[in-house]
């Protein structure tokens, strides 16, 4: 059953130093708070999944917390790249970042298949692509009814799963509203689970509705984060601060000016 | 109306789109080019974006391929795994449209490093969507600036299947997708060869002549024997296309952002 933590506390007890970790949310509900927390605590050695790195990873990345990263797109959306991500793929800094890439149809149904339980995803993907050639983890299975060769990809399970959402009621059962990316799949695929939240309430207000409720026996910890998503967004609370995703590229360019920027945002 | 060269990139690109398309759409260029098609001669085009926004009608182009705009406008907003697997991998899809950092002349597309992969030189962002959308869609269409850096005698890394290294490779795979069908630049339109299905030049956008495309093209490239020119943008389209770029940097300008964004905690 979901325990209410402040965040230091859930991080520091489910997270552990070596974890497979997945922070997830599709450009929205991103968990920044949490990754911010998890720099804080200095954990290193990590395995950082998520479809899209985003800033957060950037971040986590150039703090050092990364030995490896499993993603599927690694850029600055509508901006250009993730310059501490590039820094430690082309130079090694602040040290080497081992890669197991793949595409967004792979790395969805991975979750989909941690979640249902199952040891790999089948799927159409891959055709012609070199990714498989360059990731030993990208494999093929035939149809045994049709004779068609598939793409198959182990199922992600990640020790702990981190996600943001809008809302726990005090039970701890959680509203995911919005773009819903594959923060239920991550959730449910992974052993942990800590969820961060814009609120608590009294009532979700869903009985009814089709909007993702995770039911508090599948979560481990809820930590109350408001504005724990910025500089991405929590749909019906804020919007996506999209002039700072520009800034950040200058800011991430350059180690030293980045190095500042976690001081002061940071570990300050 | 005097116009720039990206902006008749953007208008071919537009115009390609039919009224009843179903269309995937990549961020950046590919967004402009839908939402300007929608806004234009397809209003009834449906988009989809790799978040889960199905039939998304943004008034403002997003930024990221999750801007809150896309699921305020959509239809319906569904989870990622289901959008890959029951929307692209279904089959429902009529029209992929993507962009990278180098394409050949058999369409096959690079968006994940320049160099070795083991020690690139550049690290790019990588596949996203890319990958099964080249395969899963009816056809392709692809928008990228010309220079020869970017359209090369043969890509990196290929992310993302064009037609392959022979230009018969689909078939071989078992692909039954067309693929590539449309290069749109910001100095030409290019089609694929009925036969061979290398890319030849099919229009020049004015005032762009064969030698600047040469110049600008890593291989050797050939010229449709019907070469016309690209009929120049409409001021229709042209007014349209800056009403958006207009209404999209106002709404993205830091002025609107609130005051405590870049702390998270």
């Amino acid at each position: 059953m979901a325990q209410f933590l402040p965040l230091s506390d859930a991080i520091a007890r489910f997270v552990r130093s070596g974890d497979r970790v997945a922070l997830e949310g599709f450009t929205h509900l991103i968990p920044f708070a949490a990754g911010h927390e998890i720099i804080r605590q200095r954990l290193t050695d990590l395995t950082l999944i998520r479809m899209t790195p985003d800033l957060i990873y950037d971040q986590m990345i150039g703090c050092g917390c990364a030995r490896k990263l499993v993603f599927s797109w690694g850029g600055n959306p509508g901006v250009g790249s993730l310059h501490r991500f590039r820094d430690a793929v082309e130079h090694d800094w602040p040290n080497p970042l081992e890669l197991e890439e793949h595409s967004h149809s792979a790395m969805a149904q991975a979750y989909a298949a941690g979640a249902g339980g199952m040891p790999c995803a089948v799927f159409r993907g891959y055709l012609g692509s070199d990714l498989a050639h360059v990731n030993p983890q990208i494999r093929s299975v035939v149809c045994p009814f049709t004779g068609e060769t598939l793409a198959a990809v182990p199922a992600l399970r990640p020790d702990v799963t981190i996600v943001h959402a809008q809302k726990a009621d005090r039970a701890g059962n959680v509203l995911i509203r919005g773009i819903v990316g594959v923060q239920k799949e991550a959730v449910l695929a992974a052993s942990r689970s800590i969820v961060t939240v814009e609120e608590v309430v009294d009532d979700l207000g869903t009985t009814g509705t089709n909007a993702v409720v995770l039911p508090a026996w599948t979560v481990t910890a809820i930590a109350v984060a408001p504005g724990g998503a910025r500089p991405s967004y929590a749909h019906g609370y804020y919007a996506r601060d999209n002039a700072f995703y520009v800034e950040w590229d200058a800011i991430a360019r350059d180690r030293d000016r980045f190095r500042a920027w976690i001081d002061a945002q940071v570990m300050s | 109306m005097n116009y720039t060269s990206n902006e008749m990139m953007t208008v071919a690109a537009a115009r390609a789109l039919r009224d009843d398309d179903v269309c995937f759409v990549g961020i950046g260029l590919p967004s402009t080019a839908c939402n300007l098609a929608r806004l234009t001669h397809a209003p009834r085009l449906t988009l989809l974006y790799e978040s889960g926004t199905i039939d998304t009608r943004p008034k403002v182009l997003p930024l990221s391929i999750g801007d809150g705009e896309l699921c305020e406008t959509a239809l319906s907003t569904v989870p990622v795994p289901e959008m890959f697997q029951y929307w692209l991998q279904g089959g429902r899809i009529s029209v992929g449209f993507l962009g990278g950092a180098q394409v050949d002349r058999f369409g096959n597309l690079n968006s994940t490093v320049i160099g070795a992969y083991s020690h690139p030189t550049v690290r790019l962002p990588g596949s996203g969507g890319a990958t099964e959308i080249a395969t899963g869609c009816r056809r392709i269409f692809i928008i990228m600036p010309h220079g020869p850096r970017s359209f090369v005698e043969k890509v990196d890394f290929v992310t993302s299947l064009g037609h392959g290294a022979t230009g018969r490779e689909r078939r071989a795979l078992g692909i039954r997708t067309e693929g590539p069908v449309l290069i749109v630049t910001d100095l030409c339109t290019m089609r694929p060869h009925p036969d061979t299905n290398e890319f030849e030049v099919a229009t020049l956008h004015p005032g762009v002549t064969a030698d600047r495309v040469r110049e600008q093209t890593g291989w050797p490239v050939r010229f449709r024997a019907d070469l016309s020119e690209t009929p120049p943008p409409t001021d229709h389209e042209l007014g349209t296309l800056r009403d958006l770029m207009e209404r999209t940097s106002r709404a993205h300008a830091p002025a609107s952002r609130p005051a405590t964004s870049a702390i998270s905690r």
